[in-house]
């Protein structure tokens, strides 16, 4: 993958990067309402508008935006900020374990540059269009179409929920719009009769675990789910080879 | 928190959530992953997200809810119904929050 094709006219006239925005802009759209919402948080909170847009910009994670800015209005000691963002964030550590084999190649600084976009939904839409683990010319246009579809429409939406903040009715209405975009994207993730189990166990298990604090209850799903899922594997084992190494 | 103080902990947030959406590809050295959990991880995606939805749904107040007469699961319902009907994202989340806002509206539910 040569690097001269990020930031190239090349990338952005590649039929995968229309791809990658088309199938980001579904989705995207529900996530929209979920961005004004979390405006709406910002500049409810004592941070401030010029503050909330800078924390929006640099602090790319809407989760951890809206999980440390309680703690920020109450004057919590860094620390505890810090460690809140970090529990809220560990997902993205399992969800960078899959992202290795597509990026591991790159320089450095595209690594940095994925690193700081790849949110939750650039995640699922991806690894649901490019199933196998190694790398391939047409993911870095896709990569870079839904990422900037997602980037913009979380940005964007965020700073009109900045802006509208005491204008707006319904509020629940704009955040049930965000589920119901979650639960059409879970339902393109589920096909045979393993995802339903690991789906349904991970459902009971949040639910279950939803008193942990700093949303701790995604990891346990994350945990039941995969146990769930390793134990099938092992149950009906696949016809083709094991991997034997990652 | 004072200018400084807001300015430290936002750098320190944005370093986080850096370092941890980009763990283990940001340095090229392979950390030793069991070849079984790499296969069980195919699941989390798929979990996260269920794990999101699930509460949002079904739960008011960190409790699960106790009556049928709750928009969401209505809301929830007619977004199930039309993605396996008509498949298009769009639609699923024009139809369970029309469900929604119309039960609330009307019924206060």
């Amino acid at each position: 993958m040569s690097e001269s094709l990020a930031g190239a006219p090349a990338l952005w006239r590649h039929p995968e990067f229309r791809r990658g925005a088309r199938e980001m802009a579904g989705v995207a759209l529900g996530i929209s309402a979920w961005g004004v919402v979390a405006g709406v948080a910002m500049a409810n909170s004592s941070l401030g508008t010029a503050w909330a847009v800078v924390m929006s910009l640099t602090v790319f994670s809407g989760t951890g935006q809206i999980a440390s800015l309680p703690l920020i209005s109450s004057g919590a000691p860094l620390w505890v900020v810090w460690a809140t963002v970090l529990c809220v964030n560990l997902r993205f550590v399992i969800f960078s374990l899959q992202w290795r084999p597509y990026w591991v190649h790159l320089p450095l600084r595209w690594r940095l540059t994925v690193a700081y976009f790849s949110a939750d939904l650039n995640y699922f839409t991806f690894v649901q269009r490019f199933p196998r683990p190694e790398p391939a010319p047409e993911q870095w246009p896709y990569f870079w179409g839904g990422m900037i579809v997602n980037w913009g429409s979380w940005q964007l939406s965020s700073l009109l929920g900045i802006v509208l903040a005491h204008h707006l009715p319904m509020q629940w209405g704009l955040s049930f719009a965000g589920t119901t975009a979650l639960l059409a994207l879970t339902y393109t993730m589920v096909s045979d009769r393993a995802t339903w189990l690991a789906a349904a166990v991970a459902a009971c298990a949040a639910v279950a675990a939803y008193a942990l604090p700093l949303r701790l209850n995604i990891l346990v799903a994350i945990a039941a789910a995969v146990a769930v899922g390793v134990v099938l594997e092992h149950a009906a084992p696949k016809k083709s080879p094991q991997k034997v190494a990652a | 928190m004072s200018t400084v103080e807001l300015v430290i902990a936002i750098a320190g947030m944005a370093a986080i959530t850096l370092i941890t959406r980009g763990f283990f590809f940001l340095q090229r050295a392979q950390l030793p992953v069991p070849a079984w959990l790499i296969e069980g991880l195919r699941y989390a995606p798929l979990a996260a997200m269920v794990a999101v939805v699930a509460p949002e749904v079904v739960m008011t107040q960190g409790h699960l809810i106790t009556t049928w007469k709750d928009a969401r699961l209505f809301g929830a319902a007619a977004a199930t119904g039309w993605y396996f009907w008509r498949r298009g994202m769009f639609g699923t989340i024009v139809a369970g929050t029309a469900v929604l806002l119309t039960l609330r509206l009307t019924l206060g539910w």
